[in-house]
């Protein structure tokens, strides 16, 4: 089942990719994905971590608070820079998530957000960095936290 | 129309610019390696994201839109990677941030 999903993504981009659609070109991306899905399938690739597709369903609306959130931070640091206000600091957060990939997807919303970085990952606690104090409030709030865990779905 | 999309654009690619040059400024200004990866990522995030829009205005619905978006895409999901792996190479090298600690630091 989730080969036949990947080999439908592979596909998809192919065609968009190429923009040509005669015979042989068509043909020749289906032999390519095939093969790369075998490949993938021999490797054991194809499980819940090489293709999230639990996350499907309500990532649209995630993506949507994300670039919200990554605007408004963009903002407040671009402030920062000019104020030249910089208290940076450093702090850690436990994080809720129950799989490898939620996990990394909220280490990664939290340093695509301009202003927070993780700096470091241990088990279910993320080291933090912040340029300022309501940088770092914003993550301490555990919002972010919240969206990431309701992401996944698993609770 | 096509005077409406060039002004979007226009706008977009001054609001890109902006956040570049603000950013190049924060590189060279802030005080130590982590907070300066703040002022990269303000790059990768708000200059790279308005232009790629401003661009996408430009090219109308075709196969060009659509790897315009591919890019902003690959882009979303590998800055955050290299920003993380700069901030954990200065971490492991005993680098500690200055300002403030709160709590126990892993």
């Amino acid at each position: 089942m989730k080969s036949f999903i990947l080999f439908f993504i592979l596909f998809s981009l192919w065609l968009l990719m190429s923009g040509h659609y005669n015979v042989l070109i068509v043909s020749l991306g289906i032999i390519s994905c095939a093969f790369c899905v075998y490949v993938a399938k021999r490797g054991k690739l194809i499980d819940d971590e090489g293709l999230p597709i639990f996350f499907m369903p309500r990532l649209l609306n995630y993506l949507i608070w994300l670039f919200k959130e990554i605007l408004k931070s963009n903002l407040s640091t671009a402030k920062v820079i000019i104020n030249g206000k910089v208290e940076p600091e450093t702090f850690t957060v436990k994080t809720s998530q129950v799989t490898d990939v939620a996990k990394v997807t909220y280490a990664n919303s939290i340093t695509l957000t301009p202003g927070t970085v993780t700096t470091k990952i241990q088990k279910g606690v993320f080291e933090v960095h912040a340029l300022n104090s309501d940088f770092g409030n914003d993550v301490r709030t555990n919002e972010m936290d919240k969206k990431v865990t309701w992401l996944e779905g698993k609770k | 129309m096509e005077l409406i999309l060039d002004i979007l654009t226009s706008i977009c690619f001054f609001i890109g610019s902006l956040s570049i040059i603000i950013g190049a400024c924060g590189l060279i200004k802030l005080p130590d390696v982590f907070s300066r990866i703040h002022a990269a990522g303000m790059i990768d995030t708000g200059g790279t994201a308005f232009f790629i829009l401003g661009m996408i205005f430009q090219t109308g619905w075709s196969l060009i839109t659509v790897k315009l978006i591919l890019i902003g895409v690959f882009i979303f999901f590998t800055s955050p990677v290299t920003s993380h792996v700069t901030a954990n190479l200065a971490r492991q090298k005993n680098i500690l941030p200055v300002g403030k600690k709160i709590g126990k630091i892993l």
